[in-house]
């Protein structure tokens, strides 16, 4: 009897600090790093955002783009006071985000964001029992208006435009025409980037060779790493790469000293000697857009799309690696021609 | 396409990829192989290599000695094999319960203290290449077995040692009475419960090894969750080599050299959809595991806690 107890005891404790610790547990998330419930209330009620994550939000690709984004917003707007962000990462199971994405509804946020295709069932069904909320999905183009939702936005990265770019440095600074890409899983976001990527290389040097592997995974770094082992080993000079696995990748580049061309974030602290320049996802504008937009009572209906263009997608170049003028200038006019429409991007 | 997945520089670059990728897969699954002879299943490998991973970066990271760093991924795996040890061996809940706990643990406590000590993913040097004297210039093997870091030779000394220990030391008898017949153990006046804490301590502390295999000799950075599910794989590998050193290599190798293979046939350009080939290594483990016989029976006493009659 008297260890029973003791084993319950020790079953609580060890639940509630997986509970705590545990990024995965949606009875946590609520608490991320929103101010304490009883925080005294301003005069004028904060904006209230939440956020659902597939990876973490320090990952250097998809999902610290929007949440560095989310931060630099709120620094603008005036710091917790003004706009409040709760957020739940690593939620790789859907059906963890799904509940974590109805907990955050039922407990009020203006806006929840689930950051992943794979939330889009999940985060249909609480919009519409929730049709007060405004939420957004990415990468999406489908704002629910055939379904007679209008709380929904939507957004997406045409990765594919600063894929093409840095297709064309790639193929450019390449000297033994053999590139290699570290590819997360065929679909989404890394695919379009990809796709972009090679039409770039092809464009610039057709008779450069691309080659690409996928993990099956977003997270398999051991994996990711080994990838670009064997491109290297397969002749590669210049390697990229998608997702937040390719931290490994970064790694195995700079000891190689073989150059990076990096998306999603900057990933320059990587490998601040192998680094040439990153695609960054700029989401600022598409956050302040949106909260402009619910607090003028209209809670969704937009499907935003990141390009050159528009500013939400920038080619950051690491300024400790010199790149070739006649490189830059042919990757400026790539961004011109993309701009005015004159280079497509895809097949 | 497919002949220049057969021409020697390919094979070469197979085995040596394969040989490297094993690394944090033996350490993890030789030191399963300890708790699991003895009778105790942890599902918690994953959460005891995170913490390994995150300790030996945060050492290295903030300047100090590389083998301070492992030392210190030791002793933190250690604390988690005692961890395991008090819920499920003292406290005798569920085995497969409290090791997913421990993986829960593990996963939270690494990602918490990672954002609030580091914050971003950062890089640091650690092991470098060690071309071992005279043998790295052998022809081809010198390059695929000895052109790599340190830990991977140590992940490969760890076989014969654990052999050694297990089927040769009077501790090793223990183990495997403590893991067989409990009852019989205990009655000629070994601690059960004793040496299953022990297993459990040498576990944790071979866990956290591979975990610093990974985050300062592989890939050199910490990030959240960056095992991504190894340890289970490693957990696997303890039954695949039907709970011997020699069976753990054998299983650890042909999974690691196959993904490596599906890595080159990926690169090399040979039209098979990508979804296909990174399934490539699981499907032939189960291949492989469905063809061969069983030599040895599990231990009898795997997941049961002890508890003396009265």
């Amino acid at each position: 009897m008297y260890r029973r107890l003791i084993l319950m005891a020790t079953f609580v404790l060890a639940l509630a600090l997986a509970a705590c610790a545990a990024p995965a547990a949606p009875a946590a998330a609520p608490a991320a790093d929103a101010p304490a419930a009883e925080a005294p209330a301003e005069t004028s009620d904060p904006f209230r955002i939440a956020i659902v994550m597939p990876s973490s939000t320090t990952d250097l690709a998809w999902s610290q783009a929007m949440y560095d984004a989310l931060k630099s917003v709120q620094a603008e707007m005036g710091g917790e006071a003004s706009l409040e962000i709760a957020y739940s990462e690593n939620m790789f199971q859907v059906t963890d985000a799904a509940a974590a994405i109805r907990d955050y509804a039922a407990e009020g946020f203006d806006l929840v964001i689930a950051h992943g295709t794979q939330y889009g069932n999940s985060m249909f069904e609480v919009a519409t029992d929730f049709p007060e909320t405004s939420f957004a999905w990415g990468t999406a183009v489908d704002t629910g208006t055939e379904q007679g939702l209008e709380n929904i936005f939507a957004y997406e990265a045409a990765a594919d435009e600063g894929g093409y770019v840095n297709g064309v440095i790639a193929a450019l600074l390449s000297e033994a025409n053999v590139i290699g890409v570290v590819g997360p899983v065929e679909a989404g976001d890394a695919k379009l980037y990809i796709d972009g990527f090679k039409k770039g290389v092809m464009d610039t040097k057709p008779d450069a060779v691309v080659n690409v592997s996928f993990t099956g995974n977003f997270g398999d770094t051991a994996l990711a790493a080994e990838a670009a082992n064997v491109h290297i080993q397969a002749g590669a000079d210049i390697l990229t790469g998608s997702a937040q696995q390719v931290v490994g990748a970064v790694g195995v580049a700079k000891e190689n000293g073989v150059k990076w061309l990096g998306t999603q974030s900057d990933q320059t602290s990587l490998g601040p000697d192998v680094v040439v320049a990153n695609q960054v996802y700029e989401w600022t504008g598409t956050v302040k857009d949106m909260i402009a937009k619910i607090q003028a009572g209209e809670l969704g209906g937009t499907a935003y799309n990141l390009t050159l263009a528009n500013g939400g997608l920038v080619i950051a170049y690491n300024s400790a690696v010199a790149v070739p003028d006649d490189v830059k200038a042919a990757a400026d006019a790539a961004i011109a021609g993309i701009e005015d429409g004159s280079i497509t991007t895809m097949e | 396409m497919l002949n220049e997945l057969f021409t020697l520089a390919t094979l070469i670059g197979i085995l040596h990829s394969g040989v490297r990728l094993a690394t944090p897969y033996l350490f993890a699954a030789l030191g399963e192989t300890f708790a699991q002879r003895s009778g105790v299943l942890n599902l918690g490998v994953d959460g005891m290599m995170l913490m390994g991973a995150f300790t030996a970066f945060y050492v290295a990271f903030n300047g100090g000695n590389l083998w301070l760093a492992v030392a210190a991924a030791i002793g933190v795996g250690c604390l988690m094999g005692l961890l395991m040890g008090v819920v499920s061996v003292t406290m005798q809940a569920e085995q497969g319960i409290s090791g997913i706990g421990l993986y829960l643990f593990g996963l939270g406590l690494s990602s918490l203290l990672f954002k609030t000590l580091i914050g971003s993913v950062e890089s640091v040097s650690g092991f470098p290449k060690l071309a071992l004297p005279l043998l790295s210039d052998l022809p081809i093997i010198g390059y695929i077995f000895f052109d790599h870091n340190v830990l991977v030779y140590l992940a490969y000394l760890m076989v014969p040692v654990t052999a050694f220990v297990l089927n040769r030391t009077t501790f090793g008898l223990s183990i495997r009475a403590v893991g067989h017949n409990p009852e019989a153990a205990d009655s000629l006046g070994v601690s059960v419960n004793r040496v299953r804490y022990v297993t459990l301590i040498i576990g944790g502390g071979l866990a956290g090894v591979a975990g610093a295999s990974l985050s300062i000799g592989l890939l050199n950075v910490f990030q959240e969750n960056m095992t991504n599910g190894l340890g289970f794989i490693a957990v696997a590998l303890v039954y695949f080599g039907s709970w011997r050193a020699v069976g753990v290599l054998g299983g650890a190798l042909l999974f690691s050299l196959v993904n490596a293979l599906q890595l080159w046939v990926q690169v090399l350009g040979i039209p098979i959809p990508s979804d296909i080939a990174v399934m490539l290594p699981y499907v032939l483990t189960i291949v492989v595991l469905t063809l061969t016989v069983r030599q040895i029976q599990q231990p009898a006493a795997l997941t049961k806690p002890y508890e003396r009659g009265e």
